[in-house]
């Protein structure tokens, strides 16, 4: 081979630069397959652990959202709830509803004798039922006297076993619902007399320790108050904070450690805001309790951090030249923060507090700190009145034993994720929507 | 170091030794600034200035940008700043309306007077000074508002009008100055981003011009565009200096050549050489100067 010159083309050995390329070609594209197989496997991994996770929750949630329901004749016996036959709506109240369950379910199954198998067969209904049937009579006295086929709320036991969950060739000893309940529900079902109706309840009620009672509103009001004050606290704070630090402090040591500080909250652990949140709004400030106020606080010190990073990131991200113009106009800092940087770094800011608010959606560990994984079984009705929160809620009822508990636990689970796809579809569709192109 | 400005009459002796010393070819006689490190050739004053300026230094940091630049700025001329990159013309046109002010690194020291006002003076307000002083910037910077929007922002913020219809007849007006009225007559409601550059950067000239300042500057205002915008932005500058004081910063030697009547040229943070357009062209005192134009450097 007549070689050129041996300094420009060194090392060779002879051989040309084709040769050298195609030799080492296979290798590289090996290492490329292999790193996209890597890259498959992971993503599939992932995939499937999302999809065994959702699988999992909504099988075992899905059945929560149908509640069973068993007709019973009731007659509205006028000398139990109005002895006095003058209608006085207190009397009415005050009344004896159980004795009409009782009655009514007697009335169904004349053979059952004795106390003990008489308390199994009242046990089909919940405790809830004498309540049902007094806010029915309170809203039409006018069913006194009469007798009416009327659709009672079943207790749990008999609603797992509707829904297929207890085993009935299992031996009495080893499964919660007893033989005779067994024939009894058979009998009704077969007379047309049980149903599964859409569970109002589990979106209508606060919680209680009777799982066909049992709902999510407490926990939802509780979630919504205490993310208002996340809200209305942290954003504007967020905000500001991001401005002042972005467009108008000095750049020096003070505002390089502050910086540094706020890079370091947001990486804080959250239980650590919890215990400050008890040390500080509780203890020092006399705040009470299971308060979404006060949980609010606390979550709100835990968003602010995440929510001035990416403030500060959105309004990096506004050109100079906006800046340029603005000013070669003659606007002041904060006409030109104001009118133009502002609008265009608010998207990104709120994507970023919908994600730090969606984080605060699914927090537990600082609530419990400030006592909020209390049980409370009344709605809250404002941010002073003792809360929980979704997240508590789950961890609450994940605690406890009762297959029905299991699949309301399933079913909050879905909520939760569901407002939490809401929140993150929100923040997608804002930014799409303001994206602007300069 | 020595700011004043000495105008030399023309002395034989004197002459000799500072031609030599600056590298002055000619012959003849000419006024010469002196500073201790360097002269400016040409007279940097006019009979009617609108802005003077002596002995301004920038810095950046440790960098010394700008050194002890002398200029005065005709009342309705076109003065062209042409010299080779990063030779301080820029910062020098942001040095007049202080646009180097949001430069946290950037020290200006020197005096700047715009009529009677040093603009640097503890006493006026950058927001009172740019309104006087508009700017048109290299890239057009419309804000992502409406072209209406866009023209108005000004006489808006700065309070110049009363209402509506008075506000819609200086925009219509900016815009018919700025030569682009009949373009988007019927669109006013599009973003000024919508436009092309050359339409943009007139957009920016209606923008700077509604608030109806005494000086523009502009930097590079036609380098991001083609030759066909770049004319008309050129036709648009000579009718406004009929109103208007124009600074322009060019890299084109040409664009400087058709639009200016001074030019000052510019060399590594140094005002070298300032003059009439026609002669700084034709007729170059200084190596660097003639260097420069004739495209041995730069």
């Amino acid at each position: 081979m007549n070689k050129p010159n041996s300094a420009t083309v060194p090392a060779t050995s002879g051989r040309d630069i084709k040769t050298i390329v195609n030799a080492s070609l296979p290798r590289r594209h090996a290492a490329e397959r292999r790193f996209r197989w890597y890259g498959l496997i992971a993503i599939s991994l992932g995939l499937a652990f999302v999809v065994l996770m959702f699988a999992n929750i909504i099988g075992k949630g899905y059945s929560a959202f149908w509640q069973t329901y068993v007709q019973v004749p009731i007659s509205f016996d006028a000398a139990v709830l109005d002895p006095q036959g003058n209608r006085d709506a207190k009397a009415i109240e005050g009344a004896d509803y159980g004795a009409l369950v009782r009655a009514g379910l007697r009335a169904v199954f004349p053979n059952v004798q004795g106390r003990g198998e008489l308390r199994t067969l009242y046990a089909l209904v919940s405790s809830d039922a004498p309540q049902e049937l007094r806010r029915t009579v309170m809203a039409n006295p006018a069913l006194i006297g009469a007798t009416q086929e009327v659709w009672l709320l079943a207790s749990a036991t008999v609603d797992t076993f509707v829904k297929g969950n207890i085993d009935r060739t299992l031996d009495e000893t080893e499964r919660p619902i007893k033989d005779n309940q067994v024939a009894w529900i058979d009998k009704l079902a077969a007379a047309g007399k049980v149903e599964q109706r859409f569970n109002t309840l589990l979106f209508g009620s606060g919680d209680s320790r009777e799982p066909e009672q049992a709902g999510i509103r407490g926990a939802l009001m509780g979630s919504f108050y205490t993310l208002l004050v996340t809200f209305l606290l942290s954003f504007p704070i967020g905000v500001a904070t991001a401005v002042y630090l972005e467009e108008f402090a000095p750049k020096n040591r003070w505002t390089d450690l502050i910086e540094v500080n706020i890079n370091n909250l947001a990486a804080v652990p959250s239980i650590v805001f919890g215990l400050l949140g008890l040390a500080v709004f509780i203890n020092f400030f006399g705040l009470p309790r299971s308060a979404p106020l006060v949980g609010g606080l606390v979550l709100s010190l835990m968003t602010l951090p995440v929510i001035i990073i990416a403030g500060r990131a959105a309004l990096t991200s506004v050109p100079p030249s906006i800046r340029e113009a603005a000013l070669g106009m003659g606007a002041s800092k904060l006409q030109m923060v104001g009118h133009h940087v502002l609008p265009l770094a608010l998207p990104g800011m709120l994507t970023g507090s919908i994600i730090g608010m969606a984080r605060a959606l699914g927090e537990s560990a600082p609530l419990l700190m400030i006592g909020m994984v209390a049980f409370i079984v009344d709605v809250p009705r404002g941010f002073m009145d003792p809360a929980t929160v979704l997240p508590v809620q789950i961890y609450l009822w994940a605690d406890l034993p009762e297959r029905a508990f299991v699949e309301r636990t399933s079913a909050a689970i879905m909520v939760l994720l569901g407002f939490m796809i809401l929140m993150n579809g929100l923040a997608i569709v804002l930014r799409k929507r303001f994206e602007r192109r300069w | 170091m020595n700011t004043s400005t000495i105008a030399i009459e023309t002395k034989a002796a004197l002459d000799g030794a500072l031609n030599a010393a600056a590298g002055v070819r000619k012959e003849s006689s000419v006024e010469v600034t002196d500073y201790s490190n360097r002269q400016t050739v040409g007279r940097i004053t006019v009979d009617n200035p609108k802005m003077v300026c002596r002995g301004v230094n920038v810095y950046y940091g440790e960098k010394h940008a700008l050194k002890n630049v002398g200029l005065d700025i005709g009342a309705n001329e076109v003065i062209a700043f042409i010299g080779p990159s990063g030779c301080g013309k820029s910062t020098f046109l942001r040095c007049l309306n202080r646009m180097n002010d949001t430069i946290a690194t950037c020290r200006v020291t020197g005096q700047i007077k715009l009529d009677a006002d040093d603009i640097y003076d503890k006493s006026i307000d950058v927001v009172q000074l740019r309104a006087r002083v508009g700017m048109v910037f290299q890239k057009p910077n419309p804000f992502p508002k409406s072209i209406y929007e866009n023209v108005a922002y000004g006489p808006r913020i700065h309070g110049m009008v009363n209402n509506k219809a008075e506000l819609d007849e200086l925009v219509y007006a900016s815009l018919e100055r700025a030569g682009l009225l009949k373009e988007v007559e019927k669109r006013l409601d599009e973003p000024g981003t919508s436009l092309s550059g050359g339409q943009q950067q007139r957009l920016c000239i209606a923008r700077a011009i509604a608030v109806n300042p005494e000086v523009i500057l502009m930097d590079e205002p036609c380098s991001a565009l083609d030759p066909i915008a770049t004319a008309k932005i050129e036709e648009l500058i000579d009718e406004l200096r009929e109103n208007y004081t124009i600074v322009i910063v060019t890299h084109s030697m040409q664009q400087a050549a058709r639009v200016s009547q001074r030019t000052a040229y510019f060399h590594l943070g140094d005002l070298i050489e300032v003059g009439d357009t026609d002669q700084i062209f034709t007729n170059p005192r200084h190596k660097l100067t003639e260097d420069y134009i004739t495209g041995r450097f730069g």
